[in-house]
């Protein structure tokens, strides 16, 4: 299995993806650059973490329209697997890849630290080695993570399953006070329609190494390995 | 090599443009050179100077670029070792770490800008700091940043720290560099003049190492990255002049900052440094181009000259004088292999930047600008920053500083709530200076690069792994500059003391330091003192601990119209622990520990943290500081972690041994325990001086095998004593001393602690300030 980890300007947890693949995983993976319509024969793509472009106008807004974008909704609609995470879920939603969308978190303020996330899902292909409801803790670090979507898709996504990620306190409730930027539903991430899409706030790159902290991260990964073997 | 000479300079071509103003007395006072100045000037030109001469000299002259009072007294400092690869002179500071890796890094003042406009004055100031260590090679890997503010009790103090603290994280999270560590003290000494001073650690291979040394005649100078635009002029010579109500005028000298260019800047430049097709590059920081430009014709021995009509800008119509003076910020000077310069337009172009050529290297020894071409400044030589003047300013200690420190502090009577010394505790905690800093950290990104072992507030320095090896770096940035304010020279020693030992109780070695040295007017005999002394008593500590200077900055004329702020020598130290496993966290971990304390206890109340925020006092003599027993402390706590003895270590610092010991009970919210801890084998120390008292040199260890951490202390002839141990946090923390008990519960203060700044910047979110300098205090 090969993963790609795209580059656009301002990204800048591409790198962390890179090595974790390579590292965690031991799997190929390649750099895939904002201005290239080659997707180098990936089978996984990660949109990472940063500021692409800035987030000037609105995060993920001008990424959006990045060519490699347009290999990259092919390759989702053809049921390639695709994770955006941090900047590349607002990516991910403002392509349309990923119903919602992010805003400026509630209290206005950059949030970085470690949540808890309770995984609600496993039907999608980056969960399905989770065990149901488990509590995963990894870091958060963004100013604009509040997802939001009006109510009748909200509950359409909870019907269907697509919600995947709820931010949960140490129990493994969805209080107000474990829910970092106001998200709705203490949302941290969602899913298409497939499972084959993606995308969460928090940082599961950041948490796979006992030396930082939490591996936690790692079943994220381990379910797209489990995607060779099937 | 055969130099084309031109006529001397005497005789040179520069000549004023239409429409300069003429040089008047008043011209040269506001461009703030005395006449003095202005007359070395001509003596140099033998000539009258144009007025882009005029310009670019008061900004080369400028306290801020020409050290013009501090030389002499930093040539004192220690800056070798034999893993030293850059000492001061350069971008940054290099040092070796093993294994053909290296680490860069500085830390640099942006504290009049932050002052007028903390936003934009934090955020650029994070911005050149970044860039001066990834123009060595190195790729960013770590920020820190060294903060001082008034009172908090006072809305303009709240509305500085908001901004600041959203300038530091809004440009490094979008660059992607993790704030891990630093140091943020309040007192309103700082009224009306904040110090904001950054600093930046970056990794390189050794082979990577560049410097920023112009070289090769006939090679260009092509200028990199952002436009250059109208914005910052004339901000070195801002930045050294005291601050006054009218400064609000000058806030247009404060630059804006771009953290997505810097990002493509910065991926841009090490890709060009990695290329091989240029031999040197800068930062254009203070004083732009002029300064880049000169200084590395100096640092190269070479000419120089430069046309500002190629220089890409944003605007039409600037002349060479705002050209050249212009602080626009994410722009770089290259000086690239003749004939390469296609390729490395071909690499900025892949980051969507603009390079152009302006200039070339020459032999003939000259720095010369010209408008297409006309000649409109020449310098002979590389004097321009060689020719500087200096100054060795009087120094005489201030009567109130004398006063102060030998006033008697054990007369003061304690306050009558004081008979509970639990209540003293808590009230401490909340101070502001000791209080949590997770209000500001969790603003900051501190994880990005995957690198981060221990991050803010986690251990008593900030680790950072190095992949690749098993190894890691601890970084820490520290200055109390009470002490120094008391005496100069025990407080210069503490500061580095005090970083080194924090750096240690990480495990990592201490390896070397880049300081900041902020201070007031060095005109005024009392701030020169203060300058000449702390910087005399650092260079005790870096000697005695090994820890040489490799660089770092001056920042002078830090006074408002109260006077000058607190003499606040930052140190900024890097250690390298040589396995990442070892890294050690401040909080205890497992109940049944034991806790030894390293150090001894002592009678010594003076500076003090207790004094000032219980009882409004500012006295005293600070503590004393032995370094030699410092120097044999970090060698027991480094043998012990290394041994696996340790589960935590904190220094004792600000708030003395009773607030050591309830941060690492309740550091960690999420993981509290509790103590149970035995003083009463110090009877003869009044019990508030041995509670809150700060005697240096101490340690408060954890841990499961006290005997073997006592037997290595004994062996490198440290005093050490069992003093308890750690218990469940429902236990609560006692402690007792022949005078009485402490006896809290850990809920009570974890939230004295970890309340008392977000309360406080709660009330931030309602506030409109007037945004005038100084006018609270």
């Amino acid at each position: 299995m090969k993963v790609g980890v795209v580059t656009f300007p301002g990204s800048n947890c591409d790198e962390d993806a890179l090595l974790a693949i390579r590292e965690h995983l031991h799997l190929e993976a390649v750099p895939l650059w904002h201005k290239d319509h080659d997707l180098q024969g990936v089978d996984v793509v990660i949109l990472p973490g940063g500021f692409s472009y800035g987030d000037y106008l609105r995060a993920g807004a001008i990424a959006r329209f990045a060519p490699i974008m347009q290999e990259i909704a092919a390759h989702a609609k053809r049921g390639g697997p695709v994770i955006g995470i941090c900047n590349g879920f607002q990516i991910a939603c403002e392509a349309g890849l990923l119903p919602g969308a992010l805003l400026r978190n509630d209290h206005l303020q950059f949030r970085s630290m470690p949540v808890t996330l309770r995984v609600e899902s496993r039907e999608t292909v980056f969960t399905r080695e989770a065990s149901p409801g488990a509590l995963l803790t990894m870091p958060i670090a963004h100013g604009d993570g509040r997802y939001t979507a009006d109510e009748a898709t909200l509950d359409r996504l909870e019907g269907e399953g697509q919600v995947v990620f709820r931010y949960v306190d140490a129990s493994g409730h969805p209080t107000a006070a474990a829910n970092p930027n106001g998200s709705l539903r203490n949302i941290a991430g969602v899913c298409n329609a497939t499972g084959t899409v993606v995308g969460l706030m928090p940082h599961p790159e950041r948490a796979l190494d006992p030396l930082l902290g939490s591996t936690d991260g790692l079943v994220l990964f381990r379910s797209l390995l489990a995607l060779t073997k099937a | 090599m055969t130099a084309q000479r031109t006529p001397s300079s005497a005789s040179s071509g520069a000549r004023p443009r239409p429409g300069d103003p003429t040089i008047t007395p008043a011209l040269v006072a506001e461009h703030g050179l005395t006449m003095d100045e202005y007359g070395r000037l001509e003596r140099m030109l033998e000539r009258t100077p144009t007025f882009t001469e005029l310009g670019i000299i008061s900004a080369l002259w400028s306290e801020h670029c020409s050290y013009k009072h501090s030389r002499p007294v930093l040539k004192t400092l220690p800056t070798q070792a034999p893993w030293v690869l850059q000492g001061p002179g350069e971008n940054a500071g290099v040092i070796s770490i093993g294994d053909g890796l290296a680490i860069a890094f500085k830390i640099e003042s942006h504290n009049h800008p932050s002052a007028v406009e903390p936003y934009q004055g934090a955020a650029t100031g994070v911005g050149g700091i970044l860039r001066d260590v990834f123009t060595m090679g190195a790729r960013p890997i770590a920020m820190l940043n060294s903060l001082r503010f008034g009172s908090l009790e006072t809305p303009r103090v709240r509305y500085l720290v908001a901004g600041v603290v959203k300038g530091i994280g809004d440009y490094g999270n979008c660059v992607g560099i993790p704030t891990v560590a630093g140091d943020v003290m309040f007192d309103s000494a700082y009224e009306g003049n904040p110090l904001v001073n950054a600093m930046c650690v970056g990794l390189l291979r050794e082979e990577e190492l560049i410097r920023a040394k112009a070289e090769g005649v006939g090679n260009s100078i092509i200028a990199v990255g952002a436009r250059t635009g109208r914005d910052g002029i004339h901000g070195a010579s801002f930045a050294s002049e005291d601050l006054s109500e009218e400064n609000e005028a000058k806030r247009p000298r404060v630059q804006v900052g771009d953290p997505f260019t810097e990002k493509l800047l910065l991926e841009a430049s090490l890709e060009l440094i990695r290329s091989g097709h240029i031999v040197a590059i800068q930062d254009m920081g203070a004083a732009g181009l002029t300064s880049s430009s000169a200084e590395m014709a100096e640092r190269g021995d070479v000419g120089v000259t430069i046309d500002t009509t190629k220089v890409p800008v944003r605007e039409t119509g600037m002349t060479p004088y705002e050209i050249l003076l212009s602080e626009s910020q994410e722009r770089m000077l290259v000086v690239a292999k003749r004939g390469h310069e296609a390729q490395v337009q071909a690499i900025l172009a892949k980051w969507d930047l603009v390079a152009e050529v302006i200039g070339e290297v020459i032999a003939e020894p000259v720095y010369r600008v010209t408008e297409g071409d006309r000649i409109v400044a020449e310098f002979p030589g590389t004097r321009l920053v060689t020719d500087c003047p200096q100054y060795h300013p009087e120094a005489r200690e201030s009567e109130e500083a004398i006063a102060r420190r030998t006033r008697d502090v054990s007369a003061i009577a304690p306050k009558a709530e004081e008979a509970d010394p639990a209540w003293t505790l808590e009230r401490l905690l909340q101070s502001p200076t000791i209080a949590s800093k997770h209000w500001i950290h969790r603003q900051y990104d501190s994880t990005v690069r995957t690198g981060t072992v221990s991050g803010p507030g986690a251990g008593d320095a900030a680790v950072i792994r190095i992949r690749g090896t098993n190894k890691a770096i601890a970084v820490k940035t520290d200055c109390n500059g009470r002490y120094v304010y008391l005496d100069p020279r025990v407080g210069g020693r503490i500061a580095v003391a005090e970083a080194a030992r924090n750096v240690a109780c990480t495990g990592a070695t201490p390896r070397a330091i880049t300081n900041c040295l902020n201070f007031g007017n060095p005109k005024k005999p009392e701030v020169f003192f203060q300058f000449r002394e702390a910087v005399f008593g650092m260079g005790d500590a870096c000697r005695a601990l090994e820890t040489p200077v490799t660089g770092g900055n001056v920042s002078l004329y830090n006074e408002n119209p109260q006077g000058a702020v607190y003499p606040t020598p930052t140190i900024g130290m890097v250690g390298v622990l040589d396995d990442a496993a070892h890294a050690t966290r401040m909080t205890f971990t497992t109940p049944g520990d034991a806790i030894v304390l390293l150090g001894e206890n002592t009678d010594e109340l003076g500076g003090s943290e207790y004094l000032s925020w219980i009882h409004g006092v500012v006295a005293g003599a600070p503590p004393h500081c032995d370094l030699e027993r410092e120097r044999a402390l970090i060698g027991t706590i480094l043998e012990a972690i290394r041994a696996g003895q340790v589960r935590s270590a904190h220094d004792c610092s600000e708030g003395g041994l009773a607030v050591a010991i309830a941060e690492s009970c309740m550091g960690d919210r999420a993981h509290p325990t509790g103590a149970r801890i035995d003083l009463t084998a110090w009877g003869t120390v009044p019990a508030r001086a041995l509670l809150f008292g700060e005697a240096q040199g101490r340690i408060v260890v954890s841990t499961a095998q006290p005997e073997a951490v006592l037997a290595i202390a004994k062996r490198h002839g440290v005093p050490a004593h069992a003093i308890g141990q750690v218990t469940a946090a429902d236990r609560g923390l006692t402690i007792t001393t022949a005078q009485g008990h402490v006896d809290a519960t850990i809920d009570r203060l974890a939230s004295a602690y970890h309340e008392a700044i977000p309360r406080a910047m709660a009330r931030a979110a309602a506030e409109t300030v007037t945004e005038t300098v100084g006018g609270t205090r």
